[in-house]
């Protein structure tokens, strides 16, 4: 058969598309998934990327403690183990704490008690919440059986809240800062760059300077001058929707590059012309014959984008010009270790620091595998 | 050439304009201005301030002219006579303030681009020739981490393990008697032997992606023909490698020598407030939360202008490397 002859190009659509026609008859996205399939760390990385939404998402489920529940007598309380099995049976515990007093520092550090043990169940019954915001509910992952008992798998900060919990809920505002983000500059990047790249001329050359004016702005001191303008007393939403505009500020000009890079190259390919001269509008002409056909690349720019928004905002709200509490982002916690007398009595505080770390990392894999396979026909 | 380094200089006169007009931009949008919080300041001290003190206060400082004036009169002071405005909250000239700042910025990241230079091409090097050995791996590992710490997360860390295993802290550009002291040979070798932690940490994302960016561009380079002609004509390896896949791969190096510096630059603050340095990080921060609008306007100009600066030469460097710029 010669159907190993098909033109490049051109995607073979959906309904040719059937099991026993193979490689020859997959769809485009078909043929992405078969090429990503092949990427062993991108596919980790999509695994990771997608648990730490569902985390985000179900953070009460997840999470032993409500964000904001403090225990005052268990101030700066290091982690604990959490011990599985007890006699060779299933019935994880922790051990509880002890209080020595530090007369240099002149205060109470606690130090994990070996001889307490409180016992931890799963599926155990916490403070309420609504899953979604719909269903009312208080079951939780995991816990302590008796709910006064402490349990501090990553230790406890200040206020003796736990780390854990609070790292868990920072993943809701820091992930999706970074896909708001994202959306934004992907709002402006596809509008400016496509107008760049499809116009051409006096226009392209205006928004291309544009481009290399704003990306020869240092950016943190861009972003700490912008972000320091914004009001104290203004509710935590607000802020948070005036930082995702303050990182698009300069977020756009990458993605504006690659998308008016495409429209430059597939301008001049035959099936643009063709519809332009079949008399499509431009508008049509752009959404209905060229994005489809460079969606693939946005889609791994995109990816590899929302990292440097991540870690943006972790340190924007880390120097007290980002996200303030009551917020808990992972920035807002990492505030807590900005001193070294901080650190140097409670070096758990950083563990929000490693989800951000877990959480780019997994980004950049996905976004690295989504580029390779995003041009199947290669 | 001449003609090409022209035509960037002539390029450079709207950035510049442009940078100044944001810099500007950017101060005077917090609601309020410095004389509001130097009041607010003043009452929670328990002193009473009358609006029309409040007002003498604005004229003396300017800030009862509208907003384009303020800026005018800004910008022709800096052109004209050097000055770049009154720092209210030091209540000193700002260019007292910034000179020394600024240079120590200049001189971090001008030493950490060099120490990015120094770790990433041996080593990019190595990965591309070795490909796919223990070496490689370990190496891409370690590049992936570093790319996906922030710089500051970094700077804990080593504050944290320099403070627990070592007993010392690790903050500041200079010892204590140092500080104010004048320049000594004394006071630069102290200054050396302090700016290697911000260098290493600053330089860490930066040394992470030249060493994937040269590996991957050597990759491409040696899968050509032309490198398999040299070697069957019986070039020695490290020749062959040296001579031509080298210098192609470095093209991209030198290009995108513009974007690190800004990044350096713009993460040298950062990295500065968290190990304190006597940099302009920790000053610009204080200033744009106390609206010393001066100080924070000439700071933020004078970083641009430093990575415009920064740019131009990467471009030039770019178009002496590679001719196929300047005749474009």
């Amino acid at each position: 058969m010669a159907e190993a002859q098909l033109p490049a190009n051109m995607p073979a659509t959906v309904e040719q598309a059937s099991p026993d026609r193979g490689y020859v008859a997959a769809s485009q996205w078909k043929l992405i998934w078969w090429k990503f399939r092949k990427h062993r760390l991108a596919m980790l990385g999509g695994i990771v990327t997608v648990m730490i939404y569902t985390v985000a998402l179900f953070a009460d489920f997840f999470a032993p403690y409500m964000p904001d529940q403090y225990a005052s007598n268990f101030t700066y309380a290091p982690p604990q183990t959490l011990h599985l099995f007890k006699d060779g049976a299933f019935r994880p515990y922790v051990n509880g704490y002890k209080v020595e007093i530090d007369y240099n520092a002149g205060r109470r550090n606690f130090v994990v008690d070996p001889e307490v043990e409180y016992p931890v169940g799963l599926f155990v019954q916490g403070k309420p919440y609504k899953i979604l915001g719909l269903v009312e509910t208080n079951i939780r992952l995991i816990g302590p059986v008796n709910p006064d008992d402490p349990m501090y798998l990553l230790g406890a900060d200040r206020l003796g809240q736990d780390v854990f919990s609070r790292t868990i809920y920072g993943a809701r505002v820091s992930m999706t800062i970074g896909l708001v983000g994202v959306g934004l500059s992907l709002f402006f990047g596809i509008l400016l760059g496509g107008i760049s790249g499809y116009f051409g001329g006096w226009v392209d050359n205006v928004i291309q300077r544009l481009i290399e004016f704003l990306q020869s702005i240092p950016s943190i001191p861009l972003w700490i001058g912008l972000a320091a303008a914004i009001p104290v007393n203004i509710p935590p939403l607000q802020v948070y929707f005036l930082i995702t505009i303050i990182l698009s500020v300069l977020g756009w000009t990458g993605l504006a590059r690659v998308v008016r890079g495409k429209f430059y190259a597939l301008k001049a390919e035959d099936f643009v012309k063709a519809a332009r001269l079949d008399g499509c509008s431009p508008l049509r002409v752009i959404f209905r014959h060229m994005v489809p056909s460079f969606l693939s690349h946005i889609i791994a720019v995109v990816t590899l984008a929302i990292p440097g928004m991540i870690i943006a905002e972790t340190s924007l709200s880390f120097l007290g010009v980002g996200l303030r509490t009551p917020v808990v982002s992972w920035g807002v916690l990492l505030q807590e270790a900005q001193n070294i007398r901080a650190i140097s009595t409670a070096p758990w505080l950083l563990w929000p620091g490693a989800g951000v770390v877990v959480a780019v990392l997994a980004l950049n894999f996905l976004g690295d595998g989504l580029r390779d396979a995003a041009d199947p026909y290669s | 050439m001449a003609q090409y380094i022209i035509k960037r200089l002539l390029y450079m006169i709207p950035t510049v304009i442009g940078i100044s007009i944001v810099s500007f931009f950017v101060i005077s949008l917090p609601p309020g201005d410095f004389v509001d919080r130097m009041v607010s300041e003043r009452q929670q001290a328990g002193e009473t301030i009358t609006a029309e003190e409040e007002e003498g206060f604005r004229a003396i400082y300017g800030l009862d002219q509208p907003l384009p004036v303020q800026y005018f009169k800004w910008v022709s002071d800096v052109v004209l006579r050097g000055e770049f405005g009154y720092s209210f909250r030091w209540n000193r000239p700002v260019e007292e303030l910034i000179w020394q700042r600024l240079a120590l910025t200049f001189f971090l990241s001008l030493t950490t681009l060099a120490f990015i230079w120094i770790v990433a091409i041996p080593i990019g090097i190595y990965s591309a020739v070795r490909q796919y050995s223990l070496g490689d791996y370990v190496v891409t590992f370690l590049g992936f981490i570093g790319l996906a710490t922030p710089s500051f997360l970094i700077a804990l860390v080593l504050l944290y393990i320099s403070f627990k295993y070592f007993g010392q802290s690790v903050g500041g550009l200079f010892s204590p008697q140092y500080i104010d002291a004048p320049w000594s040979i004394e006071k630069f070798l102290d200054l050396l032997s302090h700016l290697w932690i911000p260098m290493i940490i600053l330089g860490t994302s930066g040394t992470a992606s030249l060493i994937r960016t040269l590996r991957a561009n050597l990759l491409d380079e040696l899968r050509r023909p032309y490198v398999t002609t040299a070697r069957t004509k019986g070039l020695p390896e490290y020749w062959l490698l040296i001579k031509y896949p080298l210098r192609h791969a470095l093209n991209p190096f030198v290009s995108s020598l513009n974007h690190v510096f800004v990044g350096l630059v713009s993460g040298e603050a950062i990295v500065a407030i968290v190990l304190n340095l006597q940099t302009t990080g920790p000053l610009l921060l204080d200033a744009l939360r106390t609206q010393d609008m001066y100080l924070a306007g000439s700071f933020i100009l004078l970083l641009s202008l430093l990575t415009v600066i920064g740019t131009l030469f990467s471009d030039l460097l770019l178009a002496w490397v590679d001719p196929r710029i300047r005749f474009r």
